[in-house]
């Protein structure tokens, strides 16, 4: 166990080195940004005076490292300074839209993972039968397409046609959870095509790449049934590649739906993100950039970690 | 008795680059209840597919072209796909060469045992674990109530090969196919996992095939032996006369193999010393020592045969003599110079002096370069040789291993495994080396290709005078190439001297215990061995220790 132990502590250091490099890498790209806080606050009217004493206020006039560490400490303390577009805290404004953004993102690979992994199984099963390639060219257009088309598309028939789903996703603090699951019902369609082809195939290549493994032979020779032998044989020798696909999907979920949660009009992180851009609203930049690198961390970590665990030589160990 | 298998004219094709060849060609084959068949042949003799032919199965890549299998009545060729599961593993099983590969890694060694029986609707899944822990103790298997909640890699080759015989067990099957279960395996390591299949045989009656290409295995369990050849039958017949009377000549030369090799003339620079181990101490690990003060000596034109069993630290002490794992202590004396402790301190011409030859000539040869290349890199490095002076070496080097001309523009994938282990030969010759080391040159080969490659290195060390280090786990490889030989246990030296003192008694115990298990031809050897004090030690997979 200790090799095992030390091996996820390892992982554990790297994964928190890297996430400062990126908040030293945000607060640079910040810092690169003509123009500062106090000049966007005041705007055109700033006089050199009144800039000089906000700057002194917001503590614009420290040496950049000093600035750096409050930051980050302010970051500690869950304190992301206050929007400039409308005065609220940033904290408050994106724990609402992170809430909203996992919903949809869970929602998805709740629904996304169990149907990709079990595709993947009996295309495995029935490789190169009509199945294996039906699945395999469907799943291959829908990733084929943009997210957005298949956005409209969606919303072509699920609303507009047959009028099953609303065709902008707003949800609401206080909606009941059965009403939430209605109001995402099309983009969660729309995030489940895109990403299922990927962790459909890599399920499928992953299996059949052990197949060719002596105990397969063994178990066929042992008069194991196909379905049997995939199950029980051939996926627990290939989880850690199929485990990594479906991370940096979900990841990709959570990270990467920007363009759905606009089509969708979605109070997601992602939209917030977007608006802010466009505001230049600095401090959301900001800490949007940091949650969305801490989750892709968060989530690789775990990756690597379940990867580990799934190989039985490290979990038990001579 | 009454018929259980009977195969007629079976026709097995297998797809290679070219389309599809006979594997096997027409070959009957027949097997009562209780009986065992020895199948034996060099690779490529299609005695696994027969042996695999006989569950009705077939690799992938292989077909069924023609013929007949009926087992127990019922003809397999044509039967479905549910009928036939309904035999694997049910009725007939297999235990394969390498239970390393064949058991799945996922899983624990007696949820592995109980499958077939709880899938197969035999046994509920607690009488099939009974049951395993039943046969793990007669196996002599260590902590037999427990081993089974091990996984396949918590448990060493000798033990794991038990094992998997064990589970071949599980559904008391009529029939068990051994395919080369014991190949892979130590000599010392082989005589546990004989004695657990000859008494998993007689504890269920069962029918066997057994699969090998050393007959003094095979005659240890068979009653009647099948001898193969290129898919077709060269001679069959009841174990004791085939051994006494072999009517065809290539059965006869299968039984003389282990007497053969070369003659052996003196050298006139023989006996000056050459290389020189000097109590070197090695470790991959800190704290874990692989070698411990080893000390050894080669003489110009000498054969010294390095011996012990796997994890002896035979192979890391040749690691360390060429310089890739610089030791911990000691020192290592070439030619009376102190040879660097890793290669790349070393001059080219240190290098040139000292040249090696693998195990796997497969992966020891480039597979993208051709015969020409291959040869052709040590000439141009060592000699800066160019153009018709490197074409006319490579075809004296060619000259030197006894293969055409032409054979220089070929790839590896080209040439059979000993035509490979021969261009590694002409590599290691191409520097003009003093000193070759022999990694277990032969043990990948076929007996009779074996034979061919020891004459070919005696007959080179007569012509050129080179010496070889040869490290091996084959005593009767030793027999044949040797002047000295080192015993070699848990990276201690624990007997060294001339091959004719060592192999003769008295010998240090691990030596006698190394000896007793190479298999001999007569078919009384397992049991009679097996009857001694060393041999109830080795059949407990026991092992003696080196001396603090």
């Amino acid at each position: 166990m200790n090799s095992l132990g030390s091996l996820i502590v390892r992982r554990l250091a790297f994964a928190i080195l890297t996430l400062f490099i990126i908040s030293v890498l945000i607060s640079v790209g910040v810092e690169l940004l003509p123009g500062d806080l106090a000049r966007s606050l005041l705007g055109q009217m700033a006089t050199p005076e009144t800039l000089a004493a906000l700057r002194k206020e917001l503590g614009l006039d420290q040496p950049y490292h000093i600035r750096y560490l409050a930051w980050l400490g302010d970051v500690f303390r869950w304190d992301l300074g206050r929007s400039l577009a409308n005065n609220i805290l940033v904290s408050e404004l994106i724990g609402v839209r992170l809430e909203n953004t996992l919903f949809l993102a869970a929602v998805a690979a709740v629904i996304a993972v169990p149907v990709s992994v079990i595709l993947g199984l009996v295309a495995a099963l029935y490789r190169e039968s009509f199945f294996d390639k039906f699945v395999s060219m469907t799943t291959l257009t829908t990733i084929s397409f943009p997210e957005f088309l298949v956005a409209y598309i969606l919303m072509v028939i699920f609303s507009v046609q047959f009028p099953f789903f609303p065709s902008m996703a707003n949800v609401t603090h206080d909606m009941a959870f059965w009403d939430r699951l209605h109001a995402v019902a099309l983009p969660v369609m729309t995030l489940v095509l895109v990403v299922v082809a990927h962790m459909m195939r890599l399920t499928r290549a992953a299996i059949i790449n052990v197949l060719s493994r002596p105990y397969i032979e063994m178990a066929e020779l042992k008069g194991m049934s196909s379905a049997w032998i995939i199950v029980w044989h051939a996926l627990p020798n290939s989880l850690a590649p199929i485990i990594n696909v479906i991370v940096i999907n979900i990841a990709y979920l959570v990270v990467g739906v920007v363009v759905v949660e606009v089509v969708f009009v979605y109070p997601g992180l992602g939209q917030l993100l977007v608006d802010s851009v466009s505001n230049r609203d600095l401090p959301v930049v900001q800490a949007s950039g940091l949650i969305f690198a801490a989750t892709f961390i968060f989530l690789n970590l775990t990756a690597d970690i379940l990867s580990i665990l799934a190989n039985p030589r490290l979990r038990h160990p001579k | 008795m009454t018929r259980l298998l009977t195969m007629t004219k079976l026709v097995i094709e297998g797809f290679q680059k070219d389309g599809w060849t006979t594997i096997v060609n027409g070959v009957d084959v027949h097997i009562d209840r209780g009986e065992v068949l020895g199948l034996i042949g060099e690779s490529g003799a299609g005695k696994s597919t027969i042996g695999i032919a006989s569950m009705g199965y077939c690799r992938a890549g292989c077909r069924i072209v023609g013929g007949s299998i009926v087992f127990d009545g019922m003809e397999l060729t044509t039967a479905s796909r549910r009928a036939l599961r309904r035999i694997r593993g049910r009725r007939a099983s297999y235990v394969a060469q390498s239970a390393a590969a064949s058991f799945n890694p996922a899983h624990r060694l007696i949820r592995q045992y109980a499958e077939a029986p709880v899938r197969h609707g035999v046994l509920a899944r607690i009488e099939a674990e009974r049951n395993a822990r039943a046969i793990y103790r007669r196996f002599n298997l260590p902590d037999p109530d427990r081993i089974g909640g091990r996984f396949p890699h918590q448990v060493s080759g000798g033990q794991l090969q038990r094992a998997m015989v064990a589970m071949a067990m599980a559904c008391s099957p009529d029939l068990i196919v051994f395919d080369e279960p014991t190949t892979a395996l130590d000599v010392t390591t082989q005589i546990e996992v004989l004695a657990a299949i000859k008494d998993a045989i007689k504890d269920l009656n069962s029918a066997a095939m057994y699969i090998t290409h050393d007959l003094a295995v095979v005659s240890q369990v068979a009653d009647r032996i099948m001898v193969l050849r290129h898919g077709d039958l060269v001679e069959e017949g009841r174990t004791k006369s085939l051994l006494a009377s072999p009517r065809r000549s290539y059965t006869r030369a299968l039984l003389s193999v282990r007497k053969g090799g070369g003659e052996r003339v003196a050298h006139p620079e023989q006996g000056q010393r050459l290389l020189e181990v000097r109590d070197v101490s090695a470790a991959y690990v800190d704290g874990v020592p692989v070698l411990r003060q080893v000390n050894l000596e080669v003489t110009r034109s000498k054969t010294v045969a390095l011996v012990g069993e796997s994890g002896s630290g035979k192979s890391t002490l040749a690691r360390v003599i060429t310089g890739l794992l610089p030791p911990e202590a000691g020192h290592i004396l070439f030619d009376g110079q102190d040879l660097r402790p890793r290669f790349f301190e070393r001059s080219k011409e240190m290098l040139r002096r000292l040249q090696m030859i693998y195990q796997m000539p497969d992966v020891a040869l480039n597979p993208r370069q051709k015969v020409q290349e291959i040869l052709g890199r040590p000439l141009a490095f060592y000699f800066s040789m160019r153009g018709s002076e490197k074409q006319n070496r490579v075809s004296e080097l060619l000259e030197q291993i006894e293969l055409p001309d032409h054979y220089a523009s070929r790839y590896p994938s080209e040439l059979s495994g000993g035509e490979k282990q021969r261009i590694a030969i002409a590599r290691a010759l191409a520097a003009r080396p003093d000193l070759i080391i022999c990694d277990e040159v032969t043990s990948a080969l076929d007996q009779l290709v074996a034979a061919e490659i020891l004459k070919l290195l005696q007959r080179l060390q007569n012509e050129l005078g080179v010496s070889y280090l040869f490290i091996t786990h084959d005593l009767a490889t030793v027999k044949v190439i040797s002047d000295e030989i080192v015993v070699m246990l848990e990276g201690r030296v624990v007997e060294h001297g001339a091959t004719n003192e060592v192999l003769e008694p008295p010998h240090h115990e691990y030596t006698e215990m190394l000896l007793a298990s190479v298999p001999e031809m007569d078919p009384d050897w397992l049991d009679t061995l097996l009857a001694t004090r060393v041999g109830a030690l080795l059949r407990e997979g026991e092992r003696m220790h080196a001396p603090e």
